[in-house]
């Protein structure tokens, strides 16, 4: 009976905000278009060309960092913790990067499909760091910028437990 | 669009609905009512004026049923209404195939007082006939052979739904000879992925009601373990963004770091007698298996491999560990003598043995077996190494035993949810415990509390 009340009110007040939402978003596509227009025009009687901006050391690096964690992970095969040729030259990349700067340090997360035991897939995550870990240092990064943690099946990033879902879990990710 | 919304609106209100009324956790039974022995649990006669919101029968009934060993007759197949023992005609119910009868009444005695009493009554003696009623010195008694069990207590109006379990201990162990695990808890992470709090650790009473949340986390929950004495549970936490071991006092909510070395702080089992933790660190470069001393913080090294070594688990008499090792290629079950040092594998058949567990007896091994690339649960005796596998579920893991040894709880996947299922120590019975939200893992029964 009370409920039935509650159920009257949303039925009111859902559209009534619906139709604010809708009416809101209209107007502002609307300036948008007139914005572009008006910059277009502009293009026929001028050329406009671009300088180089300068570059310090620290934005270069900033950069770099960023292009870095674009491509900052590692897929495993089931129960493996080998590196696949096909990441090598990502490795390389991080390796070439970390050398470079020693005082960057960056942690290296190990990761499971959601096959097995917790606990087990636990051990398992940490080997695959290892591994990228042992990679690194190979490349001659310095000990002292890498560390690990392993959350086995914890933090999967696709959870529809298919096989493409499980090879996307199987993973190792450099996080600076 | 507009009506679509609505109806998208309408839909989103129908489905939260349940989940407010109802507990989080919610018993299906899949399997096994066939095999199960009649009994009738009858509605308790109530007298006084405000009834207790608990129904005492309903409760005793689903006790049973999920026990896998009985099943209560449906009130509507009951031949009669007796209000008192002398009242029961005991042929109706032997026709029914009826074993034993509940009967009690409930006495409103003062503000929020109840006294409660029952009789557990075996309807097989109540019919052999002239033994129920006999001639002593010339007069007419009954004899009270029948009458299995029969108790009365004082308690108040929220003690119904705990003295209800109680009720269901008493008759399962008078009828099977076993101690009922019905007054037991049970401990599991819930992950919610959209919530602000992701990763919840929760304590609820076996049946999934009385669900009372212990920690929220933004980082992962993992493996709980409880004390010997049940107010405490151990666990894993990530949310320092390394692994570290913590044990909360379930009653005081006191938090206390024991294990924050570098690498892995994992699979925290508590001693039987209370003392020690067997866990798994990685700090000396691979997982391995230790025993933390809780109050000396004295750490003992147990294993030595290259090969990973985890999910540790005690044998009932504290003297050996059963663990997991991938040094034979792939990960199967050993165990080791804390004493001797003495390690021998124990399982040999399929492609992988985890998370080994010895049944409260000691006489058999629970673990999580992989044949022919699907995970389920399975014992091992550990005399015969007869090995059994128990389940047909998808994706099984963390299985824990029933204090009493005869159920398992494990984590299982139902469509596209992680949730919690039991299985009987026989295999025979079967039950699921969906989640309304949230996926539900590591489950972890409790001592007898």
């Amino acid at each position: 009976m009370n409920l039935n009340k509650v159920l009257k009110a949303l039925l009111i007040a859902v559209p009534v905000m619906t139709l604010a939402a809708c009416s809101s978003t209209s107007s502002t596509s609307a300036d948008d278009a007139r914005t572009s227009e008006a910059a277009e025009q502009v293009t026929d009687t001028v050329q406009v060309e671009t300088a180089e901006p300068v570059v310090s050391p620290a934005e270069q690096m900033r950069q770099k960092l960023e292009a870095l964690r674009q491509e900052n992970t590692i897929y495993f095969d089931f129960d493996r913790a080998t590196v696949r040729p096909e990441f090598v030259e990502v490795l390389e990349a991080h390796g070439t990067f970390l050398r470079a700067n020693p005082s960057v340090r960056v942690t290296i997360e190990g990761h499971s499909d959601e096959r097995g035991t917790p606990e087990y897939n636990i051990a398992l995550g940490e080997r695959r760091a290892q591994a990228v870990v042992s990679y690194l240092q190979n490349l001659g990064v310095s000990a002292g910028q890498l560390s690990t943690v392993s959350y086995g099946e914890e933090k999967p990033v696709d959870r529809s437990r298919t096989e493409t879902g499980f090879a996307k879990n199987r993973r190792a990710v450099l996080v600076y | 669009m507009m009506t679509n919304l609505l109806k998208k609106t309408l839909i989103l209100i129908i489905l939260l609905l349940p989940a407010l009324a109802r507990a989080s956790l919610e018993i299906v039974i899949t399997e096994g009512i066939d095999s199960a022995r009649p009994v009738a649990i009858l509605p308790f006669s109530f007298n006084g004026t405000t009834r207790p919101s608990e129904n005492l029968a309903e409760i005793v009934s689903a006790d049973l049923m999920r026990s896998g060993k009985f099943s209560p007759l449906a009130s509507i197949k009951m031949p009669q209404r007796p209000a008192r023992a002398s009242e029961i005609d005991f042929e109706a119910w032997a026709r029914e195939g009826v074993e034993a009868i509940v009967m009690g009444q409930i006495n409103e005695i003062g503000i929020d007082r109840y006294t409660v009493s029952f009789e557990l009554i075996d309807v097989l003696k109540g019919n052999s006939g002239p033994s129920s009623q006999m001639l002593n010195a010339g007069k007419l008694v009954t004899s009270n052979e029948h009458v299995l069990d029969s108790r009365e207590t004082t308690i108040n109006g929220s003690q119904f739904r705990q003295y209800a379990h109680r009720i269901s201990d008493i008759v399962y162990e008078k009828l099977t000879g076993e101690r009922g695990a019905f007054l037991t808890k049970i401990a599991y992470v819930l992950v919610r992925p959209d919530n602000e709090f992701p990763y919840q650790l929760v304590v609820a009473d076996y049946d999934g009601v009385n669900e009372q949340i212990l920690l929220r986390s933004k980082e992962p929950l993992m493996s709980p373990s409880w004390s010997p004495d049940g107010t405490k549970l151990a666990y894993v936490t990530f949310e320092r963004r390394q692994a570290q071991i913590f044990i909360q006092d379930i009653y005081s909510g006191r938090r206390t770091v024991v294990s924050t070395f570098p690498g892995i702080n994992g699979a925290p089992v508590w001693s039987p007698d209370g003392e020690n933790l067997a866990l798994v660190l990685s700090r000396d470069g691979n997982p391995e298996i230790y025993t933390l001393n809780i109050a000396s913080k004295a750490l003992d090294r147990v294993t030595n491999h290259r090969a990973i070594d985890t999910e540790p688990s005690w044998s009932p008499d504290g003297k050996e560990l059963v663990f997991s090792s991938d040094r034979g290629g792939n990960p199967q079950l050993y165990s080791v003598n804390l004493t001797t040092g003495t390690t021998r594998r124990l399982t040999f058949e399929g492609e992988m043995n985890l998370a080994g567990a010895y049944t409260p007896d000691g006489s058999t091994i629970v673990m999580v077996n992989r044949t022919q690339g699907q995970y389920h649960i399975a014992k091992m005796d550990r005399q015969s190494r007869f090995l059994q596998v128990l389940t047909k579920t998808n994706l099984d893991e963390s299985p824990s035993v029933a204090p009493n040894g005869s159920m398992i709880i494990y984590s299982t996947m139902h469509g596209s949810s992680q949730v919690l299922a039991l299985v009987s120590m026989d295999g025979r019975f079967k039950a699921r415990l969906p989640a309304i939200d949230g996926q539900v893992k590591s489950p972890a029964w409790s001592p007898f509390l």
